[in-house]
């Protein structure tokens, strides 16, 4: 599984994770409040330098990441239009454009060392409720390992149906594809147990 | 603490596999994922806090960037787009869906996860996708420009409850069928 980052090192991917994520914010919030036209275009034109700044594979992954609100877009367009008020219709293009295409500019630019890096940060209060604050990373990482894993039974159990039957397996292979994750899961908790459990360590040990 | 936290794990990366699956259209064209089956599932199968815990992960991870939602879609984009409601009303889906599991014990699990993948999975979750749809629609209007209805809103998403009906079932039919293999995995109901 990879992450949607680009990989390299433009002049976004050096800015701090932290505060990519805050400038985006302030970004969402503006972008909900315009009215005119004329910003919302001046951002729509910020948001093309930006992508511009970073090159090709940017814009093709950007413009990629918007295909699928292209129709929802076009409909509320099109109502608009049809309503005679073509101008609403623009506002709601633009706006959406402009909110989506920047939130994916900072996915674009930051790494997921960063961003786990952030979430540990982040998650440290956790330890104040008895949890481990690497508890948040360790799910990530345990998720990203078996996404593959269970990809692969649910190949493997769709290839024993095949064998058996003509007729299509559909959802009911999710029956035992959840059976042997069950089973994952309680080894997997005897492992965590085995290597100390997900209890916050005691200070001044390590 | 080491089982509920690896259920959780494996529900959460169970919810990301079924956004690979390809979608199945239906009769009249509306294309259903399985993805939101399994935020029924892990509700029902879960429990409330812990069936929310697991779309929270899977919500971390896609806002991590990960292409984990149906269709290759993930970032930080989808949270702020048109739809973002929906993604976000994944959360109160699981736990109400996990909630009804949890509290009527009285109705067959299979029943009751239906019911709760209905109440949960349909109603509240839909209640979040319009609203958020409506929120993104009428942002930054003038003083006189027309709002669209919440009733507007409601219209546009509603052919995308058969799929849903449908998935709800399944997702009765599945806890039942781990209620009767698994019964010690059932956190909803021990």
């Amino acid at each position: 599984m990879l992450s949607l980052a680009l990989p390299g090192v433009s002049w976004a991917h050096r800015l701090p994770a932290g505060v990519k994520f805050g400038l985006l914010a302030l970004a969402m919030v503006g972008a909900m409040r315009v009215t005119a036209l004329s910003v919302l275009g001046a951002a729509l034109a910020l948001t093309v330098v930006l992508y511009v700044s970073l090159g090709r594979a940017a814009i093709i992954a950007g413009l990629r990441a918007l295909r699928p609100i292209v129709w929802v877009v076009a409909v509320i367009f099109l109502w608009h239009l049809w309503q005679g008020e073509p101008r609403q219709g623009v506002a709601f293009g633009l706006r959406v454009v402009v909110m989506m295409a920047l939130a994916n500019f900072v996915t674009l630019t930051t790494p997921l060392h960063d961003l786990i890096a952030l979430i540990e940060r982040l998650a440290q209060p956790l330890a104040r409720l008895g949890l481990s604050p690497r508890m948040p990373a360790l799910a990530v990482a345990l998720v990203l390992r078996f996404i593959p894993v269970l990809q692969g039974r649910l190949g493997a159990l769709s290839l024993a149906w095949r064998a058996r039957s003509r007729r299509r397996a559909g959802p009911r292979l999710i029956a035992p594809l959840s059976f042997s994750l069950l089973d994952d899961a309680d080894h997997l908790a005897d492992s965590l147990r085995a290597r100390g459990g997900l209890a916050p360590r005691p200070k001044g040990r390590d | 603490m080491e089982q509920n936290f690896t259920r959780i794990v494996l529900f959460a990366a169970l919810i990301a596999v079924l956004g690979l699956v390809p979608p199945i259209p239906l009769a009249f064209g509306v294309p259903i994922s399985a993805q939101s089956l399994g935020v029924m599932l892990a509700g029902a199968v879960l429990g409330s806090w812990r069936g929310a815990a697991a779309v929270l992960v899977v919500q971390l991870i896609v806002a991590l960037g990960l292409p984990v939602l149906a269709g290759g879609r993930g970032g930080l984009g989808v949270f702020v787009g048109p739809t973002a409601g929906f993604l976000i009303g994944w959360l109160p889906a699981a736990f109400v869906t996990g909630l009804v599991v949890e509290r009527m014990r009285a109705l067959p699990v299979g029943i009751a996860a239906t019911l709760g993948a209905v109440l949960g999975g349909i109603i509240v979750m839909y209640a979040f996708g319009i609203i958020g749809f409506y929120l993104v629609k009428n942002a930054g209007l003038g003083p006189d420009d027309a709002r669209m209805s919440l009733g507007k809103a409601a219209l546009i998403m509603a052919p995308f409850i058969p799929g849903d009906l449908i998935k709800a079932v399944l997702a009765g039919w599945l806890t039942h069928t781990i209620a009767r293999y698994r019964p010690a995995a059932l956190s909803s109901r021990s």
